[in-house]
């Protein structure tokens, strides 16, 4: 754990300063987007990190903006990471993909634009994934709206 | 007609050989006995009363015993669909068109909270069907989230108990049509 923040702290901070480490439940990164495909490469590719596995990615309605949740795990070095990305912005939304350093990125990425509509700049296929194509919207966001389906209540 | 009329069988059969006479009753008797002890149902389950319908199918309740024998991989070949679970919105197509696929007579069962009323899923969803009878008729619903198989059981023995009053005479006519077209005062025409 301590080699990791280390590594961390010599690899990554230092490159791009504006990056913040958390040390909660598990050591998190939270990352801008611009930074995201730089950063994940080199959590990808760097011998002393080598994460080599992408758990999950959550994407995030935080009403001023929107988020992804990155979980990485490395088999070789057994740690895990998170990174968060917690500002894209609502209007337009984009993110860079990450399918081509984990494929497994590939479905997840297009429920996350299915339900929340975050665009991922340079995935190979991005549809969606749940609804119909013809959906109007994204229901996952806090302000969807839809008069005929839902019933609403509040909780 | 009272509640407590409806619910007693003789009396139903009086009104029956009453309207119909004595040979289309006693054929339909043979048919209907025919058709209420072999109803198969569909493989269909899409949630978790799909997993009390197959322990309603496996050996401690086993309503193999009711004539509902074996599930029919094909709509072709099934009498009953047992709607158990949630229908999303992009599930109900394939349900309607199952459904249009199955020869008649043919039944359905609501299984479930879910497709009873979408149950769980009634507030704040933007996906699920509110009731599968949006989509096809209901002959039985079944409350329960999931319902125990004997409540599946119940429901079917509710089934065929409506299998049993129906009619050749005309044989797309349900019970409680032919009920509601049956003259109470004057039950006998001169």
């Amino acid at each position: 754990m301590e080699t990791l923040i280390s590594d961390i702290n010599g690899k990554i901070i230092q490159n791009w300063p504006e990056i913040r480490l958390d040390q909660g439940q598990y050591p998190t990164l939270h990352v801008q987007a611009r930074y995201l495909l730089p950063v994940m490469q080199v959590l990808k590719d760097d011998p002393d990190f080598y994460m080599d596995y992408l758990v999950l990615i959550t994407g995030v309605d935080y009403k001023s903006s929107l988020g992804c949740t990155y979980l990485l795990n490395s088999s070789v070095g057994n740690h895990l990471l998170v990174v968060k990305v917690t500002d894209i912005d609502r209007n337009d939304p984009v993110v860079d993909s990450v399918t081509h350093l984990w494929p497994t990125a590939n479905f997840h990425e297009r429920e996350i634009y299915d339900l929340l509509g975050i665009r991922f700049e340079g995935h190979p296929d991005l549809r969606r994934i749940f609804l119909d194509d013809n959906w109007v919207g994204h229901p996952l966001r806090k302000d969807y709206n839809d008069e005929v389906n839902v019933i609403e209540r509040k909780l | 007609m009272k509640d407590a009329d409806f619910k007693d069988t003789d009396t139903l059969d009086q009104l029956m050989l009453e309207k119909h006479g004595v040979l289309f009753t006693t054929i339909d008797k043979l048919l209907n006995w025919g058709r209420s002890n072999s109803v198969w149902p569909l493989t269909f389950a899409t949630s978790c009363c799909g997993i009390e319908m197959m322990a309603a199918g496996a050996p401690r309740h086993d309503f193999a015993r009711f004539g509902v024998e074996v599930y029919r991989a094909s709509p072709r070949q099934a009498d009953v669909v047992v709607v158990a679970g949630t229908i999303v919105n992009k599930m109900a197509p394939v349900l309607k068109r199952l459904y249009d696929q199955m020869a008649d007579p043919k039944y359905v069962i609501a299984m479930g909270a879910c497709a009873v009323s979408g149950g769980p899923f009634f507030y704040n969803s933007y996906h699920v069907v509110k009731g599968v009878d949006h989509l096809l008729p209901v002959d039985v619903y079944i409350p329960g989230c999931p319902p125990r198989p004997e409540a599946l059981l119940y429901g079917i023995m509710q089934l065929q108990r409506k299998i049993q009053r129906e009619t050749i005479v005309n044989k797309y006519q349900k019970p409680e049509e032919v009920m509601k077209n049956y003259d109470f005062e004057n039950p006998l025409p001169e």
